[in-house]
């Protein structure tokens, strides 16, 4: 029977990643919870610096695995690396995020343990020291309460949802001789966004485009700017071609869970709805004052996309000064 | 090349999901069933590198009765043959349980290259297709919209925050669909009265050599003890005014000072 917790953590080109923090966070409640340590986990090369930063969050022991091999994220090498670990030191929680990266070894990871994964988690609370998690399925039409049997349980929380707690602890830092294992993979090439855009899943506050916009998102694009936001995309405009994949939030594109989420020119389709009800605060501006997206709206404007969302910047940079 | 495609039965995303009665699954009567999106990628993916290279292309599902339009679908789109594991002993099974019985089927079927959908739009699990690959000792790529393939290998562009990573694989792999990477075609009349014809093999969990101990509603190790709708919101407050700007001024004024965001 394993006990204690295991948080691990994401790391890309040498920083850590947000979802790090809450990774990392979301352990130590959890371990409180269950009376158990915590030991955070980080993967990379040349990364002991990262230890120190991990340490504000709580984790009584760190585990730093460190080796070239371990440089940027590749499935086989981390799982590689991370079962090992896990197989000495048997937690009974092994916590990740729902990021790329987790959503990718997550399942990789069970298999090679047995064990169950509850992906994606908005909540988890312990109920007699069993964990139960809630996860949104269906693209977040519905939430369940699952609870994982056997003595591993792998939980992977969704990104810019759980908060972030610095707790001091002086965790204790271990650097263990790593084996990569065999790797049939090779990042060949690294094709990041320059600019500083956000990223939908992280943002903070997002201003989404759909048919509305009829393809002209140049006043969207000016009021992102100004909120500092991420601009995001119904699934009729990036069928339309108006906007990239990477942009769609809806059940078949990204699930986002922002503070502010302003949807313009967006009508609301039940799978759109699904992306971003989870979504702090709503604000919807549609012609149509019948549009479905007022029904799960916490603010809204009726009338023209391109008369009120330039009006709006303009308010914006006034109040922001 | 020899390739197999991992298919879910789902139901539709326009469709509105309700709870059933017995609070931990979902009613199914006035569900309209598709192909899991994700797939159709997969199966589009997979036509095309057998319409440019030769080879056959397998379909693979798991699920009850009705998965086999869905199967059916996949082989009028261009597909060979289809297997279906149909056996009430799967019934609710768990993403670990799935992969297990979905790698058993593949012991038996001749295969360079594995495609699936990164996630079925059902449960969300995000796993089978990793706990597959690991299961059958193959590498993955997981997200991909872009792929190549050369010289005994798979080179794609699977997509991350904020970017894209080209990662190379060495085949056999696997790899998952991520929207952009194709446009999945429509089902051709010649091609679904053809599919008909198309052979589609019946497997059962003892098929399979899988322990019914391991699989199916009763085993699963991630159990659902209970199914909620979101909570609703409030109703919307409509922020009226007389011209665009008196709106703005209005909508930008309850964000500053009550809500607190901007």
């Amino acid at each position: 029977m394993g006990q204690g917790v295991f948080a691990i953590t994401e790391q890309r080109d040498g920083e850590l990643r947000k979802v790090s923090f809450e990774t990392v966070s979301e352990g130590r409640r959890i371990a409180d919870g269950l009376g158990a340590e915590l030991t955070a986990v980080i993967l990379g090369s040349g990364v002991d610096s990262l230890a120190a930063e991990l340490n504000k969050y709580g984790p009584d022991k760190i585990i730093v695995a460190d080796d070239a091999g371990l440089a940027d994220y590749t499935t086989d090498a981390y799982s590689n690396v991370l079962a090992e670990l896990i197989q000495s030191a048997d937690p009974a929680v092994i916590i990740t995020g729902a990021s790329a990266q987790g959503k990718d070894l997550a399942g990789r990871l069970a298999a090679k343990l047995d064990a169950g994964v509850a992906m994606d988690c908005v909540k988890v609370q312990i109920e007699n020291g069993n964990l139960i998690c809630t996860r949104p399925m269906f693209g977040g039409k519905i939430n369940a309460d699952v609870e994982i049997e056997g003595d591993c349980k792998i939980v992977a929380i969704r990104p810019n949802v759980m908060d972030i707690a610095e707790v001091a602890k002086d965790g204790a830092v271990e650097k263990p001789a790593v084996q990569l294992g065999e790797v049939k993979t090779t990042i060949v090439e690294k094709k990041m966004d320059t600019s500083d855009k956000v990223e939908l899943t992280e943002a903070d506050v997002i201003v989404s485009g759909g048919r509305g916009t009829g393809g002209d998102y140049a006043g969207i694009e000016a009021l992102a700017d100004a909120l500092g936001a991420a601009v995001g995309a119904s699934r009729s405009a990036v069928d339309e071609g108006w906007r990239l994949h990477s942009d769609q939030v809806g059940q078949t594109g990204k699930t986002v869970s922002p503070t502010l989420y302003i949807a313009c020119g967006i009508s609301g389709a039940i799978q759109h709805l699904a992306g971003m009800s989870t979504s702090n605060y709503i604000v919807a501006i549609n012609k149509d004052e019948e549009a479905p997206i007022f029904s799960k709206a916490d603010f809204g404007i009726v009338g023209d996309l391109f008369e009120i969302v330039p009006a709006i910047t303009e308010e914006v940079k006034k109040v922001k000064g | 090349m020899d390739i197999v495609v991992l298919v879910k039965q789902v139901p539709d995303t326009e469709s509105l999901v309700q709870i059933a009665d017995d609070g931990v699954s979902i009613k199914t009567q006035d569900i309209k069933w598709i192909m899991n999106p994700y797939d159709e990628l997969a199966v589009e993916a997979a036509l095309q590198i057998k319409e440019a290279q030769g080879g056959t292309v397998t379909i693979v599902s798991l699920g009850p009765e009705k998965t086999i339009e869905t199967i059916r679908t996949a082989l009028a789109m261009g597909a060979d043959q289809g297997v279906h594991i149909n056996d009430p002993a799967a019934e609710g099974s768990d993403s670990l349980a799935t992969a297990k019985l979905l790698a058993a089927a593949l012991k038996d079927i001749p295969y360079e290259l594995i495609i699936a959908g990164h996630r079925a739009v059902d449960e969300d699990n995000y796993q089978v297709a990793s706990a597959v690959a690991e299961m059958l000792g193959i590498p993955q790529v997981s997200m991909v919209n872009k792929v190549e393939l050369a010289d005994g290998k798979i080179i794609c562009d699977r997509t991350i925050e904020g970017g894209t990573v080209v990662v190379e694989a060495a085949l056999p792999a696997l790899f998952t669909t991520q929207r952009g990477l194709n446009e999945p075609r429509y089902a051709s009349l010649p091609g679904i009265m053809k599919a008909k014809k198309k052979p589609v093999d019946i497997k059962t969990v003892a098929d399979l050599g899988v322990d019914a101990g391991q699989v199916g509603a009763a085993n699963r190790k991630v159990k659902i003890k209970a199914l909620s709708l979101p909570p609703e919101r409030q109703a919307v407050r409509m922020v009226e005014g007389e011209a665009a700007g008196d709106k703005a001024a209005a909508l930008v004024k309850i964000l500053h000072e009550e809500t607190k965001i901007i």
